[in-house]
């Protein structure tokens, strides 16, 4: 069972350096919630309850094979009499047979024992991870767009892939590691004492001692460990920072400063690393000697008892083992009960993003609109990503059938508020829009998105062949609709020119410009057809010559649909049928760009200013 | 994997030369404990022997333990020295070799590869000198001599271990073989589930457009099904690992009792007892060798990451850098005119087949303001990168101030521009600090307040806490992107540069601060040359010279005026941004 052990302690060092954020974090948040580690592990329990039977079983198993491991010294003990009564005589081997074949027999059952019992154990966590994750990503779909303004997509991202990943390693190890280290050390301890007293109190004494040094030894080291982890995230930060600032920190001859800065970071760990390294380096050592601690205690112990002839030569012999069996799952119990805690950690990341709200329920909703004429109206709308804070105002419009709206205004002014709300990303906090005179509230999502085409400034694109990226979740597209969008877009016959056409894969390699990438969105947007658009204007990483071929392209497939169109261009939209002037988030001027002009407000700064020169 | 370890200094071979005395001293006291149990065992079989001869033995052997213990205490020492003094030097040389690597270099690794190089990729090293300087030296000394120790006694007993550590060594080789590569097949499968979760986040909006949702989820389960197949496969492998070496040692045991039974009966009477404790004594050898393998296997379970993270770490110290310093502190005539040219200067990638940039040949006088514009692709920032040798010209020549600038140090040649980056940059630390950045020598505050007041920053700056003195968050997220483009507008101009770089640098302003800001610098700055690289007309309508890019040729030079009667491309730009009635007035 040793080896249990082994595998746990140099698994969890090997581990230690990447797991900087997610174990400080633990380590934090340890301490004051005890309540909520027998919380977690409830709702992992109840999640796996399908598990719950295989894995008694396999803790059964476990159980077992320690036993069997337990009964071993004692039998071996058996052999030993048997030879040492022989010793002057003649040995009777029929015995050692007889118990030989006993012994071969358990050793065997319980190595079958122990591998159905890893077999299940790896099985069911990696069932229990996979299902884990898969809730996840569902769920990742099923949250309201706000959860993702205040969590970044790198703690959702560590919850789908590290933290479930704790779940199932630590699950695995803690869980049979901690059932077969309880056997054995309660089983040694009976059978111990069962065999002599003395020899266990002896034992039990020393391996005492042994493991109160070793205690002391971790409290202290968990200091250096703190220290180190430290120091580590200020320099994986310093590095972080020179390096993205490589060409800055080169034009202004920054060089020698910035190693200057490093150096000193990186002398500083070398201290508290070697030092964290030693006392973590330590443990073995330690371990070692409470090994043969025990195993010299006993020796002495047993020897003075044989000599007076109170045992035979053969308790010695079980104690030499049981000794080891009874000294190695106290640390494995210790490890276990660590990783049980990081086990609850993660685990409780997990359900917590689980638990979050979810949006509203839809499935009663009768309402479906299939063809629209394109009619869409603001009635008295509120809205404000904090309720106390509306930034939208009571606003009103009417847009009639295949009109175009331009919503335009300074970076920050919130253009993209009007789309979250024509979209139900968020939901307005008074008032309604309606499509075709039926409030949008009345719609599910799904119907309400399918309503709409939507162009969106980061153009988004997924790894992927070309045709995936256009086609997308459409169904039913064919290739000559698909090449009748490009040619439309002006993509066909690059595309064309590529190795594999359409069939090219979009990855960190493939070459396409930000104006290309644009026009594969637009592109997706054709190939869904249908009557209501949304379009963010081209990107500023877009030249002015490719925006002319995505304005063209955009013209395209505004033909026919009543479209709202974010501008960042102002001389593109005067042909608006109604332009938004958004400041602030709230919508402060209506009209068409002459009526703007005339009015001299805030649009007419705007777009005046675009063309004073510089003197 | 070895290749790395020729990073090890003289003195880390002494050190380990010395861990491995250390070593072997240990080994000796492990084996040596059962030794004395020869002697206790004799004791214990002859009739009459005291309990003070036992307690004697009794007391080597406790000197023996404490002894290994100290001694390895030593071993650990020792590793921690090298392995952390190793990594921190290591750290150190990844660190200085990346910073002098040019842009050609930083972009073929990518930055982010570049971070995790120097920071998890070392730890990973450091986690398996430490674990491989106590483990792997230690397992084949103690097989070897334990094994040594025992032969003569008797060929069974021998035969016994050496079957045992032979099939170790098998199990260890085949587990190694077939679950190790599928560790990182394992690796790549994370990085694609992590890439499709990633996807997901990040097109939240497109995904619930497109009503896409059950379409994600399907390439996530796809992803997910293939993780958790490979997860399976080497959980299962790894499964029988443990059960097989807990068989081995419980097996060895046995088989040595055993055959120690067969040996004693056959042995003649006099040799019985000596044969028996031979047996008592083999098994805690035979339990020292088993248990020095299994940890050895838990190093063959960390190699193959760390091997990836050396791998890893030499390609970053055995990347040449392209561009070599150069020796001149000045020009030539030891002017400082600000003057730019450049002379048939032509570029492309190494392995690329086409020119980034074809015959290039301009000059930027001084006081003058020099305005490159072209579409994407067209190789405008290419060209302005030249100039600081952020990257080298293919062929031809730049001049700055009538030298070629290979033949400047490359600290003398930066110290002549003020380079602004299309991409803000700021540092943690203090907004005067961020101003004030790099080497120059010493100035004042108010040094730096005008030069955040003309990059017009004043307003922010002075409402932020702490003012002048407020602090900048890592990567300068603690302020808009218009703000920190205005820092680091300041930055240069702070600098006092002969030679403006402007990347692109006015587009995340807004038109208004755009304007105003130029207006400004070219009321405060008319003695410096500008080079800017721009999208905008409106930024770059009153340069003294327009350079057209197309496809990384010239297309047109001369200002707003004359190319938009003579050059066809400028004409299509500036139509596309501005009426025709709002140019003329223009």
């Amino acid at each position: 069972m040793a080896e249990n052990e082994m595998a746990n302690s140099s698994h969890e060092e090997a581990k230690r350096p990447n797991r900087r954020g997610p174990k400080g974090r633990q380590r934090g948040s340890q301490k004051g919630q005890g309540a909520n580690l027998s919380k977690s592990f409830k709702q992992l329990f109840t999640y796996s309850r399908a598990y719950v039977p295989a894995i008694i079983v396999a803790l059964v198993l476990s159980m077992a094979g320690s036993i069997f491991n337990i009964i071993g010294p004692d039998l071996l003990g058996d052999i030993t009499d048997t030879i040492t009564k022989g010793l002057m005589t003649s040995i009777d081997m029929d015995a050692v047979v007889h118990v030989t074949t006993i012994l071969v027999v358990l050793y065997a059952l319980m190595f079958v024992f122990q591998y159905i019992q890893g077999f299940i154990m790896a099985t069911a966590t990696q069932r229990i991870s996979k299902s884990l994750r898969k809730d996840l990503s569902k769920k990742m779909n099923r949250l309201p767009l706000k959860y993702f303004d205040s969590n970044s997509t790198g703690d959702v991202l560590s919850r789908v892939t590290n933290d479930v990943d704790m779940v199932g390693q630590t699950l695995n190890q803690s869980l049979s590691g901690l059932t077969s280290a309880i056997t054995l050390f309660l089983g040694s301890l009976v059978m111990m004492f069962w065999t002599n007293w003395i020899m266990a109190i002896s034992a039990v004494l020393s391996t005492f001692i042994g493991f109160a040094l070793m205690s002391i030894l971790i409290s202290k080291s968990q200091v250096f460990f703190g220290r180190q982890q430290k120091q580590l995230g200020k320099l994986n930060g310093y590095i972080e920072e020179t390096y993205s600032g490589h060409n800055v920190v080169k034009a202004y001859n920054g060089e020698k400063l910035a190693k200057a800065s490093f150096h000193e970071i990186n002398t500083g760990l070398y201290d508290s690393a070697w030092k964290s390294q030693f006392l973590s380096g330590l443990m073995m050592p330690f371990m070692m000697f409470v090994g043969n601690l025990g195993y010299v205690v006993v020796c002495i112990v047993g020897a003075a008892l044989a000599v007076n002839g109170h045992i035979s030569f053969g308790v010695i012999v079980s104690f030499m083992l049981y000794i080891r069996l009874f000294t190695q799952p106290l640390t494995q119990i210790a490890q276990g009960a660590t990783q049980l805690q990081s086990t609850a950690a993660a685990s409780g990341r997990v359900f917590e993003f689980l638990n979050e709200k979810e949006l509203a329920d839809e499935s009663e909703k009768q309402t479906k609109l299939e063809t629209i004429k394109g009619e869409v109206s603001f009635r008295n709308v509120r809205f404000g990503y904090n309720e106390n804070q509306p930034i939208i105002k009571n606003f009103s419009v009417n847009v009639k059938a295949g009109q175009k709206v331009a919503i335009v205004g300074p970076t920050g002014a919130g253009k993209t508020t009007l789309v979250n709300l024509l979209m139900r990303f968020y939901e307005v906090n008074d008032g309604e829009i309606l499509i075709d005179g039926v409030p949008t509230s009345q719609l599910t999502r799904e119907n309400l998105h399918d309503l709409f085409c939507m162009v969106l400034q980061d153009t988004w694109l997924f790894e992927g062949t070309i045709r995936e990226n256009i086609v997308y979740s459409s169904k039913g597209v064919s290739d000559e609709q698909l090449e009748a969008a490009c040619k439309a877009v002006g993509l066909h016959h690059f595309i064309k020119t590529l190795p594999n056409g359409y069939d090219t894969i979009l990855d960190d390699k493939a070459s396409l410009s930000a104006g290309q990438k644009q026009l594969i969105t637009i592109a997706r947007a054709m190939v869904k057809t249908a009557p209501l658009l949304i379009l963010d204007e081209a990107t500023s990483s877009v030249d002015t010559r490719t925006e002319m071929l995505i304005q063209e392209a955009m013209d395209k497939l505004t033909v026919g649909k009543t479209s709202f169109v974010i501008a960042h261009r102002l001389s593109t939209i005067k042909n608006a049928d109604m332009i938004l002037v958004m400041k602030d988030g709230d919508i402060i001027e209506t009209g068409t760009h002459e009526e703007l002009l005339k009015q001299n407000g805030f649009y007419a700064e705007l777009y005046n200013s675009q063309f004073e020169q510089a003197s | 994997m070895l290749k790395i370890f020729k990073y090890f200094q003289k003195q880390d071979w002494l050190l380990i030369l010395c861990s491995l005395v250390f070593i072997v001293t240990q080994v000796w006291l492990d084996l040596k404990i059962p030794d004395f149990m020869t002697e206790i065992t004799k004791l214990v079989q002859t009739e009459g022997s005291k309990i003070g001869d036992v307690l004697v033995q009794g007391g080597y052997m406790l000197l023996c333990a404490v002894g290994s213990m100290l001694v390895s205490m030593c071993t650990v020492f020792l590793a921690a020295k090298v392995a952390a003094g190793f990594s921190v030097r290591l750290r150190g040389k990844v660190f200085d070799k990346t910073l002098s690597f040019s842009m050609e270099e930083i972009s073929r690794f990518s930055t982010a590869s570049l971070i995790t190089r120097s920071t998890n990729d070392i730890m990973q090293v450091q986690m398996l000198i430490i674990m491989g300087l106590q483990i792997v030296i230690r397992a084949p000394i103690m097989a070897v001599w334990a094994i040594l120790k025992i032969t003569g006694k008797a060929w069974e007993w021998t035969a016994a271990t050496g079957f045992a550590v032979a099939f170790l060594c098998v199990l260890i080789a085949i587990v190694v073989f077939i679950a190790l590569p599928k560790f990182r097949v394992i690796q790549t499968l994370t990085d694609q589930l992590n890439r499709v979760t990633r996807e997901n986040l990040s097109g939240i909006r497109v995904v619930r457009a497109y009503n896409a949702e059950g379409y994600q989820e399907e390439k996530f389960e796809q992803a997910n099904n293939d993780l958790t197949k490979t997860n399976l496969f080497t959980g299962r492998t790894m499964a029988i690992l443990f059960p097989s070496i807990g068989l081995m040692m419980s097996g060895m045991n046995l088989a040595i009792y055993w055959i120690g039974a067969v040996i004693i009966n056959n042995a003649p009477m006099q040799d019985r007892l000596a044969r028996f404790s031979d047996m008592v004594v083999f098994s805690s050898y035979a339990m020292q060798i088993i248990m020095s393998f299994m940890m050895l296997s838990m190093v063959f379970i960390m190699m193959p990451r760390a091997a990836v993270s050396a791998k890893r770490i030499n390609e970053v110290l055995d990347t040449e850098v392209k561009i070599e310093d150069g020796n001149a502190k000045n020009s030539e005539k030891g002017k400082s005119s600000g003057e730019v040219e450049f002379r048939n200067v032509s570029f492309k990638y190494p392995d690329a087949e086409d020119y980034v940039l074809k015959n290039i040949s301009f000059k930027a006088h001084k006081g003058e303001t020099v305005a490159i514009i072209g579409s994407t692709g067209s190789g405008k920032s290419t060209l302005l990168n030249l100039i600081p040798r952020f990257m080298e010209a293919s062929e031809g020549v730049v001049l700055v101030d009538g030298a070629d600038v290979k033949d400047y140090t490359l600290e003398a040649l930066r110290n002549k521009l003020g380079y602004v980056s299309q991409k803000a940059i700021l540092f943690s630390g203090s907004v005067a600090s961020n101003v004030a950045f790099g080497e120059n020598e010493k100035k004042t505050d108010k040094e730096i307040k005008r030069a955040v007041d003309i990059a017009q920053g004043k307003e922010f700056v002075e409402k932020m806490e702490g003012q002048y003195e407020a602090a900048i968050a890592q990567g300068g997220t603690n302020i808009s992107g218009g703000q920190k483009q205005r820092l680091s507008i300041a930055r240069a101009i702070y600098k006092n540069p002969e030679i403006y770089l402007f990347d692109d640098s006015f587009s995340a302003l807004d038109y208004k601060t755009d304007r105003v800001l130029r207006s400004q610098l070219k009321k405060e700055i008319k003695d410096a040359t500008s080079i800017i690289v721009a999208q905008r007309i409106g930024t770059i309508i009153d340069a003294d010279r327009i350079i057209v890019l197309d496809q990384g040729e010239v297309v047109g030079i001369g200002t707003h005026q004359e190319l938009m009667k003579t050059c066809n491309v400028y004409q299509e730009i500036a139509y596309s941004q501005l009426s025709k009635e709002e140019l003329e007035v223009g």
